[in-house]
């Protein structure tokens, strides 16, 4: 069927060819060979998350609605759901702020609330999509080892992705009414870091302050919590009876949703076109630097590059938004150093493995930004500098900010344990370095503004770099308990950064 | 007393560089100082790879490239130091100020604050950017971005400036601004090697053209010599007038020859 132009439903074909061409090019980077590479290496992660799913949720398949059961499923419920809320804001910000074909339909004579309407729903239909990956293994496995029953839990993720966009395009243009169309994009940002991470920290910091552990699980299963919690008739466990096959459950919670996703689509959409010509204002507008001009400082290339980079960085709102989603899981250790500062236990062996971790993946982000993320590249190059001073200089300006935002941690942890804090030092020097390299090695050109695209453009430095600082991190883990045990996951660690630098690309010398 | 200037800011041998063809194939180009240099061609003729391996941001398959008589493959830095390289797309840091980007470059190029500050003044006013010299260039407009990249390509007072397509998209205004800044530099001794498909421009302001075509060279001189190498003495719509042709029909002529006879 052929939907005539301007209607919904052929707005609705353009975006849906649009979406699967882009899935098509980010997997396969324009080349058929590596789109089937890619489908077989997605067939073998679903069937990996299968066995997966199976450890982990299969004796539980056949659980009753009791308070226990219903506790844990609503904690899961709620942390993804506040992913999706988070996710769901950054796409209706973006879809704020892109140019891309606004122009074209803005200027055109159709009805632009149309678009905006099927672009909303997208949003939804993306959320859901984007949680199958990781919850289909585990509703599969319910199924097959409980009953069809467990069939609700795909009802209610398209449930969870229409309440969460609704609610995401709701908390956008409030934000945009309020703050303006120039600081939205960036509260918006940090607004959506914080709930994506509010409720795992919530859940952690409850339970370092609770049991002295940073394990969120410990306290979703304690008796105390399950015991305060209202009955299992209360209305606040129709999500997790709805996912437990509960018809009635389902069917309202459903209904609910689509109809929250309905009307803030009918109220939001015929006025989407005014806010992003709002938005589009902002570009063109100027910032005046209200600094007093100072005299030209007698610099070096060196220290010049260094500070060019932390200062396009600290001018950035969105890009420090961007990083502080991994600055957040910090909140939680640092909980447990405060808590556990007089207390000499164990909790120290916890904190070391989540600070390097943390240190790698935002050595990682930092440096694709210094690196790949030059936005006068052909300057820089021009310059009577060598290559490799020039890739020295940005290496000096990640690192000096790793250890700005580390290095109290790090001194505080020192008058705990030094030892702790010895071993932590080596682990978050030795992740970032390696995260820094494995983003040299695949370095590419790229705006800065393409930073959230940065996973796409090479899985392998991804995983690679992920891997590499899981470990460090559990080198830094062993190493703090005994020093000769942490060979073997630090010769482990070595292998992945090495293999990673054999299958890097080589670049050409300029 | 002898005159210690090079008599060539410019001289490249026998330069190739591949990619999926030929992109340049055994050129031949020299530039005198304190010459201004229009290089022409069509579309995917090699001239933006020639420029970028001039300006040292890509490397060459064979051959040399000397600027000022220094081998700028053997020594690429004391090359740079001589030259400024502006591209069609100026890019720029948009959460810089123009001030501060120029800071930014004298510190690349190791300069003195004492020279560079008032240097980088000079340049903001001469380019009309003195008002928006506190303002980040994010709000520019591609005109203003361009004379920003200017500046910045002239604050260590190049002896080479290499320009491609400087003046795509500017307005009226801008690109006479550009046009008055390359001119003067010239007049001051310095030496101008840009590409345009503006002809007119390079008709009026070069002093020698190049027209380049499938990597190689194919034709050079002043425009009343390639109007004799191409035989368009005349223009070919004007030869009742007498009227002499035009850059655009010596051109398009030059382009028409075969490959040999070129």
């Amino acid at each position: 069927m052929i939907a005539a132009p301007g209607t919904t439903l052929w707005f609705a074909r353009h975006e849906w060819r649009l979406a699967w061409r882009d899935w098509l090019a980010m997997m396969s980077g324009g080349r058929r060979k590596r789109l089937r590479r890619a489908v077989i290496a997605i067939a073998i992660f679903v069937l990996f998350m299968h066995f997966v799913a199976y450890w982990m949720v299969g004796p539980y398949a056949d659980a009753a609605p009791d308070k226990a059961t219903l506790v844990a499923i609503t904690g899961s419920i709620l942390l993804s759901w506040l992913l999706m809320i988070s996710q769901a804001m950054e796409s209706t910000t973006r879809a704020f702020y892109a140019r891309s074909d606004l122009d074209l339909i803005l200027a055109s004579p159709v009805a632009a609330e149309k678009i905006f309407a099927v672009r909303i729903a997208a949003v939804a239909a993306s959320m859901a999509m984007m949680a199958l990956p990781l919850a289909a293994p585990f509703i599969d496995i319910l199924i097959a080892r409980g009953s069809w029953r467990w069939l609700g839990a795909y009802g209610l993720i398209a449930a969870m992705g229409a309440t969460a966009t609704a609610l995401a395009v709701g908390l956008s243009v409030a934000l945009f009414r309020v703050v303006g169309a120039r600081r939205t994009r960036f509260v918006a940002q940090v607004v959506a870091a914080v709930i994506g991470a509010a409720f795992v920290i919530g859940l952690q910091i409850a339970a370092i302050l609770s049991f002295g552990t940073i394990s969120r699980v410990s306290l979703l299963q304690s008796r105390s919590l399950i015991a305060d919690m209202p009955s299992p008739e209360s209305l606040i466990w129709w999500p997790a009876r709805a996912a437990l096959g509960d018809g009635a459950a389902l069917l309202s919670v459903l209904a609910v949703s689509l109809a929250m996703l309905a009307a803030v689509i009918a109220i939001v959409a015929p006025r989407f076109g005014e806010y992003a010509v709002t938005a589009a204002g902002v570009d063109a507008s100027s910032v005046v630097e209200v600094r007093r001009t100072t005299a030209f400082q007698a610099t070096s290339p060196s220290r010049a590059l260094r500070s060019k980079e932390w200062t396009l960085l600290r001018r950035d709102p969105w890009l420090v938004s961007q990083t502080l989603m991994q600055m957040l899981y910090l909140i939680p250790p640092a909980v447990l150093l405060w808590r556990s500062f007089n207390g000499g236990n164990g909790a120290y062996q916890l904190l070391v493995p989540v600070l390097v971790m943390a240190a790698g993946q935002l050595a990682g982000g930092l440096a694709w930004l210094a690196i790949s993320g030059e936005d006068s590249p052909d300057l820089v190059a021009a310059a009577p500098i060598s290559g490799s001073f020039i890739v020295r200089a940005k290496i000096e300006a990640v690192l000096g900010i790793i250890a700005v935002i580390f290095t109290p941690l790090v001194a505080v942890l020192a008058i705990a344990s030094p030892w702790h804090a010895l071993v932590t030092t080596a682990g978050i020097a030795i992740a970032a370095t390696a995260a820094t390299s494995i983003q040299l090695w695949f370095r590419s050109q790229a705006k800065r503004s393409q930073f959230r695209r940065r996973q796409v453009s090479s899985r392998l430095a991804t995983f690679a770099e992920a891997f590499s600082s899981i470990g460090w991190a559990a080198t830094a883990a062993v190493a703090a308990a005994s020093l000769s045990l942490a060979i073997a996951p630090a010769v482990l660690a070595l292998l992945v950064v090495a293999g990673t630098w054999l299958m890097s690309p080589r670049p050409q010398r300029a | 007393m002898h005159d210690l200037t090079p008599p060539f800011a410019l001289e490249i041998r026998d330069l190739v560089k591949r990619f999926d063809r030929p992109a340049v194939d055994g050129l031949n180009l020299s530039v005198r100082s304190g010459e201004f240099y229009a290089l022409l061609g069509p579309n995917g003729a090699g001239k933006t790879t020639t420029l970028r391996m001039i300006a040292g941001l890509l490397r060459p398959d064979a051959g040399s490239i000397r600027v000022a008589g220094i081998d700028a493959l053997a020594d690429p830095i004391a090359a740079k130091r001589l030259m400024a390289w502006i591209s069609d797309e100026p890019m720029i840091y948009d959460k810089l100020t123009p001030r501060e980007y120029l800071e930014f470059v004298a510190g690349l190029w190791s300069l003195a604050p004492a020279f560079a500050e008032p240097r980088a003044q000079e340049l903001l006013s001469w380019l009309d950017l003195a008002p928006h010299a506190q303002e980040r260039c994010e709000g520019f407009s591609k005109g203003m971005r361009q004379k920003v990249a200017l500046a910045g390509a002239l604050i260590h007072e190049p002896t080479l400036i290499i320009l491609d397509e400087p003046l795509t998209g500017l307005d009226a205004g801008s690109a006479r601004q550009v046009k008055s800044v390359l001119r003067e530099r010239v007049r001051a001794g310095g030496t101008v090697i840009m590409t345009t498909h503006i002809l007119e421009v390079a008709e009026r302001m070069a002093d020698r053209i190049g027209v380049i075509a499938r990597g190689r060279l194919i034709a050079e001189g002043t425009l009343d010599e390639l109007r004799l190498k191409a035989g368009t003495d005349e223009a070919p719509c004007a030869e009742a007038s007498g009227e002499q042709a035009s850059l655009e029909d010596t051109f398009l002529a030059l382009l028409a020859q075969p490959a040999e006879a070129a």
